[in-house]
């Protein structure tokens, strides 16, 4: 039912929002975007260029300047220097209600004094859209994010994953051409989660409008983006798609932030991969080997002492101890030697990464 | 182990010993019960109590003759409540006051409220707490006869309007029929400046406090839908911080319908709901009137808290 709902839309929306016909234009660009709070630069100059359709996430842990970025998209800050363009006109001018984006709240935000249907319609209102159509519309859109039938009940009698709902219906309803969604999906549970990660996802392509999603669960991020931003100490440390973030990490801290690294420098680097600069394995292109079982030319083999093993179900993470650098190695299922053992562990050449040491911050 | 061994050889003390530990807490009514009787005691009989008291002697009647209380139930009291036109003016005359003193607090302490609750912070935040609180610190009859001597003819204001060149403003404000008067200290006008001044406080703190407790991200969230700063305290702030301007009107509503000392000191010569409580439990004696009287702030205030919910005053409750 949604769907064909959403489906009669979608021309509309589209028409509506059309620009400069196929040409791929930038929906959101930062020019040099700085703003501070007192002594914290939250943002630090800041060149960003966000195209139009596309899902883009700003990933970093708290205090990296991702949430203050959407808050300068949305209007709620005022940059210090440095602008912002929206669809390339000049947006960091505009107080929030004159700009042409809408966001999901972390807290949702939802009026508490009104029902559902007049929370969603509440864009609507304040453009002065007479009450019975704008509660129809309001209905429709409740279709779409799957809770028809909710529009007379009150904010509190709803479920986190039902408010997150609301949220993204009532930002939804001025047919924006750009969503800013911050931590959206933060408060709700893994599997609503994980669910809401895909609904989201075939939300965004069916709208065809651009996402930009603030985030700190690489997961998450990787999962639903076309491209990721790596936010920390308010930069930028890499700008790339989740294929690119993980298997080719710009920097340590990206290597280390996004899925779970073994990062070697200096003489551990040289004595167990045989490269004198800082480098990256996953753990997961570690492989434990038999002793006396020939490997493919170029491998790398070591070997090291297992000193933990932890069961995950699907797979299993080891400690191995080589040298006195301890690394983690992800094998499948259950399948390694008891604790204690000496283990023989190799990894093929593409599995290490170099990093560039010189932008590195931990 | 230790646990084990005291159990099987001294069962009893070892019952002993969890009757004492875990009797109240496996009872939590019985420790409820407890903690709440004594403030429940004082609540209900000293405030309720008296109030029923007062309920009941509104039905009591004073014999003329004798000047004694007829402890018998009788609705003659009431009669002679209702059968007199002048009390209908003198409830009329104290309502009216109590609302334009309501609504004057209301305009006034909003914005204040609204400055303290999203904008003041650290030591401005303190500074306005010590402003509204600090002149509830000071005697209230003090404050009433400081007013009288700036209100006077000859008074602070009249003075300070002369140096100013507008010494014609009073006169001008004076000549208002109904609220104007003689003197600022004896028109209507004067007794609203005070009673304004006095509950203004009271009105301040329960906005400020509702204020406090809506989060920005729903005046930002307004905002980002496209409603303009107007729109958005229309609403979202207003009807969200209407609880707290309800529970401080009920302050400034009641404390004005009640008070007998500023309509005494400063006003027009007519009686209000206060004054004639005052009145009739002393100089006339008659407490069953007297009590009939203040039944009548108790109606007014149960029919205002009735309208104002069915106006969804509490809805964002």
């Amino acid at each position: 039912m949604p769907t064909s709902s959403m489906a009669r839309k979608k021309p509309e929306w589209r028409n509506s929002n059309s620009v400069q016909g196929n040409t791929v234009s930038n929906a959101i660009e930062f020019q040099g975007l700085c703003r501070s709070f007192g002594a914290t630069r939250a943002v630090d100059n800041v060149d960003l260029a966000i195209r139009e359709g596309e899902f883009f996430s700003m990933l970093g842990p708290s205090g990296s300047g991702k949430t203050t970025c959407l808050r300068l998209v949305a209007g709620f800050e005022y940059p210090d220097a440095g602008q912002i363009l929206i669809h390339g006109k000049r947006g960091d001018l505009l107080p929030p209600y004159r700009r042409d984006v809408n966001t999901v709240f972390q807290d949702y935000a939802l009026f508490p004094h009104m029902n559902v249907r007049e929370n969603v319609a509440y864009g609507l209102m304040v453009k002065g859209v007479e009450k019975g159509k704008r509660h129809r519309e309001a209905d429709t859109m409740l279709e779409l994010v799957k809770l028809a039938g909710y529009g007379d009940r009150k904010p509190a009698q709803l479920s986190g994953g039902q408010r997150q709902r609301v949220a993204l219906g009532r930002a939804l309803i001025n047919k924006p051409r750009i969503l800013l969604l911050d931590e959206p999906l933060g408060a709700l549970d893994q599997k609503l989660r994980e669910q809401m990660q895909v609904e989201l996802r075939a939300l965004q392509k069916q709208l065809g409008i651009t996402f930009v999603f603030v985030t700190h669960d690489q997961a998450e991020a990787m999962s639903m983006s076309d491209r990721v931003a790596v936010f920390n100490q308010g930069r930028i440390e890499q700008l790339a798609t989740p294929h690119e973030i993980y298997y080719s990490p710009k920097t340590s801290f990206v290597a280390g932030f996004v899925g779970a690294a073994n990062i070697l420098a200096g003489d551990a680097a040289l004595a167990i991969t045989g490269q004198g600069v800082q480098c990256l394995i996953r753990p997961e292109m570690i492989k434990v080997v038999p002793s006396g079982v020939g490997l493919p030319v170029g491998w790398r083999k070591v070997s090291g002492v297992l000193v933990d093993s932890r069961f995950h179900g699907a797979s299993s993470q080891l400690s191995v101890l080589v040298g006195d650098v301890s690394l983690t190695v992800e094998v499948a299922g259950y399948d390694f030697p008891t604790r204690g053992a000496q283990v023989n562990i190799a990894w093929a050449p593409n599995a290490l990464v170099l990093l560039d040491g010189s932008a590195s911050h931990g | 182990m230790a646990e084990i061994a005291l159990t099987s050889n001294w069962p009893l003390l070892s019952r002993m010993r969890s009757a004492a530990g875990t009797g109240i807490v496996r009872r939590p009514l019985l420790a409820t019960g407890l903690l709440l009787a004594p403030p429940l005691a004082w609540f209900f009989i000293v405030y309720l109590g008296s109030l029923v008291a007062l309920l009941a002697q509104s039905f009591f009647t004073l014999d003329e003759l004798s000047g004694q209380i007829v402890r018998e139930f009788s609705l003659d009291t009431f009669r002679t409540l209702l059968g007199a036109a002048s009390n209908y003016d003198i409830v009329l005359r104290t309502v009216a006051m109590a609302a334009s003193v309501t609504l004057a607090c209301a305009v006034i302490a909003f914005p204040v409220a609204l400055f303290m609750a999203r904008h003041a912070a650290g030591h401005v935040k303190a500074l306005f707490y010590l402003g509204v609180m600090l002149p509830m610190w000071a005697s209230y009859l003090v404050k009433v006869y400081a007013w009288r001597q700036i209100l006077a003819k000859e008074g602070v204001l009249t003075w300070l309007l002369d140096g100013i060149g507008l010494s014609s403003l009073i006169d001008t404000v004076l000549t208002v029929p109904v609220v104007g008067g003689p003197s600022l200290t004896s028109s209507y006008i004067g007794m609203f400046l005070v009673f304004t001044y006095l509950w203004l406080p009271f009105m301040i703190l329960p906005i400020q406090a509702a204020l406090e407790r809506v989060p920005t991200s729903l005046d930002q969230a307004s905002a980002d839908l496209g409603a303009t700063p107007w729109q958005t305290f229309r609403h979202v702030t207003l009807p969200l911080a209407l609880p707290g301007v309800v529970a401080g009107s009920i302050f400034t509503f009641s404390l004005t319908l009640g008070d007998y000392i500023v309509p005494g000191v400063i006003g027009a010569p007519g009686y209000f709901l206060g004054m004639m409580v005052y009145q009739l439990q002393g100089t006339a004696g008659n407490i069953p009137l007297a009590a009939a009287f203040s039944t009548v702030p108790v109606l007014i205030m149960a029919i205002y808290l009735s309208l104002a919910k069915r106006m969804g005053a509490f809805d964002a409750l």
